[in-house]
């Protein structure tokens, strides 16, 4: 090569793509479920041949991908957020509320409403985090019982009902373009710019440092308050808008809607390969993690497993990808540690 | 460039300004006068004996704490920083000791992190920012991959990242705390080509080092503070070695510190061969009953490593350590203390303390099985046990039940001390045991270490003050990047001989 920079094997756009797909934490992920599938399809065809189960497929867990994908952000700041669950049932209800008590108001209020809604609760939860400096953990714990506390008082024993809403409104719970659920493209959509964000702005870089290490964070001059409200905001206005389409894709909703769903959004994301103490991560893996687990749940039932074993593995499945990590960390450390002392 | 030939002193060359700048925290003064004046297109060191409040001076100038009284000019104009952000807009750059980075992330997001160059929509410029992190390294003559996490790299080359997160900034002002301390030969030579470079452009730059050869080699100024006060600036031609060390020092050595003539007997402890890869390597050192040993070294050279690894906190690879000439289990931090072990942390408040609890309760933590009946503690016992230790050590606290987060770091130390000797050790390892303490107390901490040891108690005590070192101990080891470099005998050892062990390079310069 007489070319200033060689071109070393293994170098070329193409190969690094390859290596990357190859080397990816997501990538196994993404094994784990189409084997899931495979096998499911394998005792049931109609699990994925069937318009039915193909739909089924893409829609069960589009609602907990927005979730996810916001607890992923916040979780990447070395946070948790425990109360996206009630913040999807508070956001939920109001979107029946709302369609109740104000006839004929257009969709798009609606939509504003919930995730307004949901951002001031989030707002809530970053100010206390970033303030009172409290460990997330204990701030949205006792947050995630106040907003459920809140919604069951405001609901009592009423409940909206399919018939409540406006039947534009629930033909987006329904409807499909070219065979794909609308509500599957709009969380991928909001996947894509959360993805981008985090990979492409210095705010969304910030939330990756200050996760690593908040107080070298500090040392840099970053706005490490700022950021966090900033996550925790949009971890609350994401499960508004997951709320919102609650109430479309089920019409019925009662006080207890997205109960235990920060549960499963914190599944998802560490599944997914969200480190739990911040810093390393991606949205893409935390929305894999939550097609994993929801596919898990109506894959066991086709394959004869009974309701006991199905959390098991839900829970085996946690694990497996925390020690999964951690092995992975350890080893890269140990590599990272040996190549220093020979190369000295 | 740097000809000096014009005289004349308008205020404009001064980059920076401290005038009497003070700061406390409580009521510990760590800085009683800062004064400071730093010239365009010079290198100014700033030397001083740890805990002489040169760390504090540095982080007023980089927003980290912020100044009770005095005056801080940039450009001849009053700041006042409330963050770091501030300090790092008006083009101060400071490169810590330890580094402070981003483990998880790339060596290129690490150096532009929060300012990366931007295009449409805000987006950051991947390619422009891994090419301006390229023509640094290039510039730097370092072979970094600007791609790789910042994890696992050695301090070298952690410290080059921040030098070029520095250079990146275009720092006016660049301010440099101890950057050499884990450099070999030839990353110091390259370092000091950039900070030449640096100061030809007409920047100002601030060098805070121990290493004096470094100092003479590298800078054109100096100035030397003691006890958290400014003591005297003067050009690096008009002065020597010598009269610095009587600056830094500026007591007698050994009067502050009363060492208690005392004869050594058997070996207790023998440390061989203790190794952890990237720590510490082929430790090897034994200790006499009666023997008060430094360790001396800079800091991150591995010597608190060293005593947790023998006290059983950390594990280590391979090596022996023997108590009493059997082989003490490694990792066994119970082993250890049944054995007569003992260990007095670095940081009281964080190791050595439960603050929310009693003294009493502190005092006879470590013998609180030996106190237990049934397995229940009764207060009347635990007191009886503390009073004891408190009056012998002179704890001044208004109760027993006092919680020793109240107490001065002076009394706090004695409680951690007296701790450990209520268990009755052959051995006492005391790791940093004057740091943030008054002078008056120190001299009673060394007092005690003295008694202690004339009654045959085997000590180690690790220090960064030289002067402590030199006056307490019988035998002085010395370390460097985890490699004892050094054994002198007390009257050998001076602080040239000491200073030259801790830093002096494999390659031998001189």
């Amino acid at each position: 090569m007489s070319t200033a920079t060689p071109v070393r094997p293994g170098t070329s756009p193409a190969a690094k793509l390859v290596s990357h797909v190859a080397t990816a934490r997501e990538s196994g992920i993404v094994l784990a479920l189409v084997l899931i599938i495979v096998v499911a399809t394998l005792n049931n065809p109609t699990f994925l041949f069937s318009p039915d189960g193909f739909r089924d497929l893409l829609l069960t867990p589009s609602l907990l991908l927005l979730v996810a994908v916001g607890q992923a952000i916040v979780i990447i700041t070395r946070n948790v957020d425990l109360s996206v669950g009630s913040v999807v049932g508070i956001t939920a209800y109001l979107t029946g509320r709302l369609f109740i008590d104000v006839p004929g108001l257009p969709l798009v209020v609606v939509f504003l409403a919930g995730i307004v809604v949901g951002g001031i609760l989030g707002l809530i939860n970053g100010a206390l985090v970033a303030y009172a400096k409290v460990p997330a953990l204990v701030i949205t714990l006792g947050t995630m019982y106040i907003y459920r506390g809140i919604n069951v008082a405001w609901a009592g024993s009423n409940r909206v009902n399919a018939s409540d809403l406006p039947a534009d409104f629930r033909g987006l719970g329904t409807g499909q373009v070219l065979g794909i659920p609308i509500l599957t493209l709009l969380a991928v959509v909001v996947l894509i710019g959360a993805a981008w964000y985090l990979r492409n702005l210095r705010s969304g870089r910030e939330l990756y440092a200050i996760g690593s290490d908040p107080a070298a964070a500090h040392l840099y001059g970053l706005k490490v308050n700022r950021r966090i409200i900033g996550a925790f905001v949009t971890s609350g206005a994401l499960a508004g808008l997951a709320g919102v389409l609650y109430a479309a894709r089920y019409g019925t909703v009662a006080s207890n809607a997205g109960f235990g769903w920060e549960l499963q959004a914190i599944g998802a994301a560490v599944i997914g390969g969200v480190a739990i103490s911040g810093g390393v991560g991606s949205v893409w893996g935390a929305a894999i993690g939550a097609y994993l687990l929801l596919t898990i749940n109506r894959a066991l039932p086709i394959l004869g497993i009974d309701d006991f074993w199905q959390r098991a593995v839900v829970g085996a499945l946690i694990l497996g990808a925390i020690v999964l990590d951690r092995v992975l960390a350890v080893r890269q450390s140990r590599k990272l540690t040996a190549e220093r002392e020979t190369g000295r | 460039m740097a000809d000096a030939t014009d005289a004349t002193p308008a205020p404009p060359d001064h980059a920076l300004e401290l005038r009497r700048v003070m700061k406390s925290f409580g009521p510990v003064v760590a800085l009683r006068s800062g004064s400071l004046v730093l010239d365009r297109g010079s290198i100014h060191a700033l030397i001083g004996e740890n805990g002489a409040g040169k760390s504090t001076l540095v982080k007023i100038i980089a927003g980290l704490y912020r100044r009770d009284d005095g005056d801080f000019l940039l450009d001849g104009e009053s700041v006042d920083f409330a963050s770091t952000a501030q300090s790092k807009a008006a083009g101060i750059a400071v490169i810590y000791q330890e580094p402070t980075l981003f483990p998880d992330l790339s060596v290129t997001e690490n150096i532009f992190m929060g300012r990366q160059p931007t295009g449409r929509l805000g987006r950051i410029d991947r390619a422009a920012m891994r090419e301006e992190a390229t023509r640094i390294f290039q510039r730097l003559g370092v072979a970094l991959d600007p791609d790789r996490v910042t994890e696992g790299l050695s301090i070298a080359d952690q410290q080059i990242i921040e030098i070029a997160k520095a250079i990146s900034l275009d720092a006016r002002v660049l301010i440099m705390d101890e950057p050499t301390a884990a450099l070999s030969g030839v990353e110091v030579e390259r370092l000091f080509a950039v900070a030449r470079s640096l100061r030809d452009e007409g920047r100002a730059l601030l060098f805070i080092s121990h290493r004096f050869d470094e100092v003479f080699a590298l800078c054109d100024t100096v100035t030397v503070m003691r006890d958290g006060a400014y003591v005297h600036t003067t050009p690096l031609a008009d002065t020597t070695v010598d009269d610095l060390v009587r600056q830094m020092v500026g007591r007698d050595v050994t009067e502050l510190f009363p060492k208690l003539p005392s004869t050594p007997g058997d070996v207790v402890l023998e440390v061989e061969g203790l190794t952890r890869p990237g720590v510490f390597r082929d430790v090897s050192f034994s200790l006499r009953a009666g023997e008060i040993v430094g360790l001396a070294g800079l800091v991150g050279a591995g010597r608190s490593e060293v005593a947790r690894a023998i006290f059983g906190v950390d594990a280590y690879e391979s090596g022996t350590v023997r108590l009493g000439g059997t082989v003490l289990p490694k990792g066994s931090v119970r082993q250890a203390t049944a054995r007569g072990l003992a260990l007095v942390p670095e940081d009281r408040r964080k190791q050595g303390l439960v603050l929310d609890e009693g003294v009493s309760r502190n005092i006879t933590l470590a013998i609180r099985s030996k106190l237990s009946r049934w397995g229940l503690l009764r207060t009347s016992d635990e007191n009886r046990a503390a009073r004891e230790w408190a009056s012998r050590l002179e704890v001044k606290t208004a109760a027993l039940d006092a919680t020793t987060g109240t107490l001065s770091g002076g009394n706090q130390q004695k409680v951690v001390i007296g701790k450990w000797l209520a268990t009755q050790p052959r051995v006492l390892i005391v790791d940093e045991p004057t740091r943030g303490i008054d002078v008056g107390t120190k001299s009673e901490v060394h007092r005690l270490l003295s008694e202690l040891a004339q009654q045959g108690l085997a000590i180690l005590m690790i220090s960064s003050e030289l002067p402590e070192v030199l006056g307490m101990a019988d035998r002085v080891l010395v370390m460097r990047e985890g490699r004892l470099t050094g054994e002198f005998a007390r009257a050998d050892a001076t602080p040239e001989t000491i200073m030259f062990a801790a830093t002096a390079d494999a390659e031998g310069i001189r």
